[in-house]
């Protein structure tokens, strides 16, 4: 049985806060760049400029490409026929996220009760969401998540009836009515089935996704698409402030359901769409 | 229209901003989000003193992330705007005459702005490390206790920001939805 040490994960995960704050994913770069090409709108243009000259200062210079350094969200996968020595999993992964926040001169957005509302001075506790698979590696996905983007985000239970038009209708109307608040361009992420939560979770797993890349399945690469043309049409453009740029992607991830059931989650990430992956 | 303004902002200055102008802002500008908000409104509402006069001031909604030795300050983007709109029409009332955020007004927030003369500014959300380039000073004068959230006093030069709400109620963000632009 292979064994991973938990001082191994706790560098990775330092490393990966740092990472994922100041260099976007070569897909999610290169779809801004593009949009910069496309857009027509003065202002709109104007501001992809802005955030093209912003993702290189962030990398030049080491900082943040956001304030808004967000809150840790994890995407584990433990390989069953692996063994993890030292501390808990869990403890490891947020002394990576306290180490990385500290030493990377991260913002500390995190607080210890919702209501109380004392900062934790650390960023954590991170949110760790796990997946036991086969094999023996330990997969860590981070996706540090910014707020703006974050309250602008909805659960629909729909009614198997309201359909694919029923799901469309809500994704778009999340979209207007996240509008400028959200910081487009967005990248709009759906889960659509399972149950209440498991289609909220498939709505942040699906903004990890390469944005080039449509859904394996026909029919649902036909509805990202569709949903994109429609919510770049709203005309909402860069900052809000109108263009034709409102997303670079639509990414849908699906479940089965239950025979009563259509839920529909939308996950607003705003351009600064960040997730670094290492397998250990 | 490109516009370049200094503060402090007087109305007759800011009454000529209209909603859709780029504008450079150089000057002192104070930096105050959620938790300095509430704290200045309840200071108010007991009737004592806050940390600064509001009077002809302009309040970005920031919490930047922590300076590097050598830095100003950190990464310095707008945070959304509508969290701070229970306490904005009190700050108006008492001479606050320009903020800057990202997003959308209340009704009651772009009401206090008519009624007072004031400029709502956007700036880029999510351009941080550009804005930080632009804030040439930055002081921590009170609520340090609050961290990120603590109120600064900062110099800034050429800090670029667009009109969404003028003085006399003209709304960018309404003139999009609406498809007039």
């Amino acid at each position: 049985m292979r064994t991973l040490h938990t001082d191994d994960i706790i560098n990775h995960v330092k490393e990966m806060c740092i990472e994922a704050n100041l260099h976007l994913s070569q897909d999610m770069k290169e779809a801004i760049q593009n949009a910069k090409e496309l857009e027509t709108a003065t202002l709109g243009k104007q501001i992809l400029n802005q955030l093209c000259e912003n993702m290189q200062i962030a990398a030049d210079e080491e900082i943040p490409i956001c304030q808004d350094t967000g809150m840790a969200v994890f995407f584990i996968k433990v390989g069953q026929d692996l063994h993890i020595e030292g501390m808990n999993l869990t403890d490891a992964i947020n002394e990576g996220v306290r180490r990385g926040y500290q030493e990377g001169y991260l913002r500390k957005s995190v607080v210890n009760d919702p209501l109380i509302r004392e900062n934790t001075k650390d960023n954590t506790p991170a949110i760790i969401h796990y997946d036991i698979v086969p094999g023996d590696k330990l997969e860590i996905l981070i996706a540090p998540k910014g707020f703006g983007s974050e309250n602008m985000s909805r659960v629909f239970m729909l009614k198997p009836a309201d359909g694919e038009e029923g799901v469309k209708q809500v994704v778009l109307q999340a979209v207007k009515d996240a509008g400028p608040n959200a910081c487009p361009p967005l990248v709009v992420g759906v889960g659509i089935g399972g149950d209440f939560e498991k289609a909220a979770i498939m709505a942040k797993q699906a903004l990890t996704r390469n944005v080039t890349k449509g859904s394996s399945l026909p029919h649902i690469r036909e509805m990202e698409k569709e949903l994109l043309e429609k919510i770049n049409s709203t005309g909402i453009g860069p900052g809000g402030l109108g263009g034709k740029t409102t997303a670079l992607a639509v990414n849908i991830e699906t479940y089965p359901t239950h025979i009563a059931g259509l839920p529909v989650a939308v996950n607003m990430c705003c351009h600064v769409n960040r997730h670094v992956t290492r397998i250990l | 229209m490109e516009k370049r303004i200094n503060t402090p902002l007087k109305k007759e200055a800011l009454e000529k901003l209209q909603a859709g102008d780029y504008v450079y802002i150089s000057g002192v500008i104070y930096s105050a989000r959620d938790a300095a908000h509430k704290r200045m409104y309840e200071t108010m509402l007991d009737g004592k003193e806050i940390p600064m006069d509001l009077s002809d001031n302009i309040i970005y909604y920031l919490g930047p992330t922590p300076a590097k030795e050598g830095q100003v300050i950190g990464s310095a983007g707008p945070t959304t705007s509508s969290r701070m709109d229970k306490y904005t029409p009190l700050l108006l009332e008492n001479g606050l005459n320009g903020m800057i955020g990202k997003g959308k007004r209340s009704k009651e927030v772009i009401d206090a702005i008519i009624k007072n003369k004031a400029v709502y500014f956007a700036a880029v959300g999510g351009a941080g490390a550009l804005l930080s380039k632009c804030i040439k000073e930055s002081e921590v004068i009170a609520y340090d206790d609050l961290g990120t959230e603590a109120i600064r006093k900062m110099r800034v030069e050429d800090f670029p920001v667009i009109v969404v709400i003028d003085s006399k109620g003209n709304n960018l963000y309404e003139m999009v939805e609406n498809k007039k632009i």
